[in-house]
């Protein structure tokens, strides 16, 4: 297998972005993506997109074909990767496998959702398909339901409190603050999260991403060639997906997710890199339980201890194990298809320390961590600098 | 909110109504809804038909405000994560029930109530809801 490096990123900003369509914010992420590797275009052989309900959210579907039209990018083969909120992720992992298997040697992968273009109510019915249909969502579960049974199985049998709950939120805002991208730029306190509107108890409106419009999309290289072509390439050591019952009652625990586990172990064998060793990650905060079963499932900390650690800080940057510090899907804005490829931007962003004022210092080592539904997907990613 | 055409209710009666499910012969297992393959067994496995009990008790719930679309009339509402007291898990609303007596490990037994009656057909989707006990 080749070793495949990350040569060029691009973002579009993240938010309520009334005034661009789903092709604009495409297009702004994709050329941002070509003129940051130093590429032409014409060098790029392959695209894969990530978007999860774009035929829900505008009606589209053959996003694929799409892409690749927008970018001006035909005849190339374009493939749209569907795998709910992880459909980021899983075309990164795709395309990753696309150039190691030395079929291409460079690729363009990217993600993208446009969610503001139907009311909040359909845009949650959207989110709901990435759960069981028939069993739950039929029945009145909605994803913040779905989260809040783990975030209630957690508190219960580990003491984790709605405040550990809410530091995560804090914490990520705090981040956001120093990300020009992100949703939102602003700060909030535990105050705040705790007298927010109730949403599905425990939960509460700040213990949720938003609803965000956004585009994000990289270029990957073989290291080799990359070497030449980028000034600083970004190394993916590991790439690492697995697979749950898509229905929580499926679920052998609810205090873990399973396909997170597994992944991280098979990522951290084939980084042949242990938890302790990673400088920074970007991990599925969709909810803020999400962030705590995420910091325990992946072994940066012990089960049960992921709350304390983020009311303690230890996962602020400057903290032992700086967590989301680009803001994370609560603070950045969780565009669905799109966050799985701007968690690994992140990445490239920390391990070129061009991260600015979220900047881990010496960051070597970073992890990405991407889950579809409530936990029938998980996808992780290691990277380090070349 | 799934449409709630005609053929998809009527296929699901059985589990809906009756709460039809899967018994696994080889690791003694019980699924609900209806499998056709064992999760534990996969190809070594020999699923029939199990009905599932109508008791159980509350393994985490919570309550929701707010709910998808079709469920405005009786948000908010609770849901529960069932263990039914064969195994099987299931997830379902829960009614008639104050707010107090909702708890983990509370019991609960299964009660028949319309689900949904928005779809444009007329359709209207009958099934299973749950009601604490004790």
């Amino acid at each position: 297998m080749r070793s495949v490096s990350i040569i060029g990123v691009g973002l579009s900003k993240f938010g309520e972005q009334w005034d661009k369509s789903f092709r604009e914010l495409v297009a702004e992420a994709g050329v941002k993506a070509i003129q940051d590797s130093g590429l032409e275009g014409r060098e790029i052989q392959a695209v894969f997109g990530g978007t999860m309900a774009s035929g829900k959210f505008i009606g589209q579907e053959h996003i694929g074909a799409l892409i690749a039209d927008q970018l001006g990018l035909n005849p190339l083969p374009s493939t749209r990767m569907e795998a709910a909120c992880a459909s980021g992720g899983v075309a990164l992992r795709n395309a990753f496998t696309a150039v190691a298997s030395g079929m291409y040697d460079v690729v363009a992968v990217g993600g993208v959702e446009k969610m503001t273009e139907v009311s909040t109510e359909a845009a949650a019915d959207a989110l709901g398909g990435a759960g069981d249909q028939e069993t739950e969502l039929f029945h009145g579960a909605t994803f913040p339901a779905l989260y809040a049974l783990l975030a209630r199985a957690h508190m219960e049998k580990f003491g984790t409190t709605e405040e550990m709950l809410a530091s995560a939120a804090v914490k990520n805002h705090a981040n956001a603050v120093h990300n020009p991208y992100a949703q939102f730029q602003r700060a909030i306190t535990i105050e705040d999260v705790l007298n927010s509107a109730p949403v599905s108890s425990p939960l509460k409106l700040l213990d949720c991403s938003p609803i965000t419009d956004g585009a994000a999309a990289l270029l990957l290289c073989e290291t080799s060639k990359a070497k030449k072509i980028a000034k600083q390439p970004v190394e993916i050591i590991a790439s690492a997906q697995a697979s749950d019952s898509l229905a929580l009652t499926g679920r052998k625990s609810l205090t873990e997710l399973n396909a997170t586990k597994i992944a991280a172990r098979q990522a951290f064998e084939m980084a042949k890199a242990k938890p302790e060793q990673v400088d920074f990650a970007e991990v599925h905060d969709c909810f803020t339980i999400a962030e705590i079963l995420a910091i325990e499932d992946i072994g940066f900390f012990k089960k049960g201890e992921g709350g304390k650690a983020t009311l303690a800080g230890e996962t602020a940057i400057g903290g032992s194990r700086p967590i989301n510090t680009s803001g994370g899907l609560k603070g950045k804005g969780h565009p669905v298809g799109a966050t799985g490829i701007a968690q690994a931007i992140e990445a490239y962003w920390q391990l070129n320390e061009k991260a600015g004022k979220r900047q881990v210092k010496g960051a070597k080592l970073g992890l990405s961590h991407n889950v579809g539904g409530s936990g029938a997907t998980a996808v992780v990613h290691v990277y380090r600098r070349v | 909110m799934v449409d709630g055409s005609l053929p998809l209710i009527w296929r699901n009666f059985s589990e809906r109504y009756n709460l039809m499910g899967s018994k696994c012969k080889s690791c003694g297992k019980s699924f609900f809804p209806t499998r056709l393959i064992c999760p534990n067994c996969r190809t070594k496995g020999k699923l029939v038909a199990e009905q599932m009990p109508f008791t159980g008790k509350i393994v985490s719930w919570t309550k929701v405000f707010v709910g998808p679309q079709g469920f405005d009339m009786e948000t908010p509402y609770f849901l529960a994560l069932i263990e039914l007291d064969n195994g099987a898990m299931i997830l379902s609303q829960l009614v008639d029930n104050d707010d107090g007596k909702v708890r983990t490990g509370a019991r609960v037994e299964k009660v028949f109530r319309k689900l949904q009656d928005n779809d444009a057909e007329g359709a209207i989707a009958y099934g299973y809801k749950f009601r604490v006990t004790g």
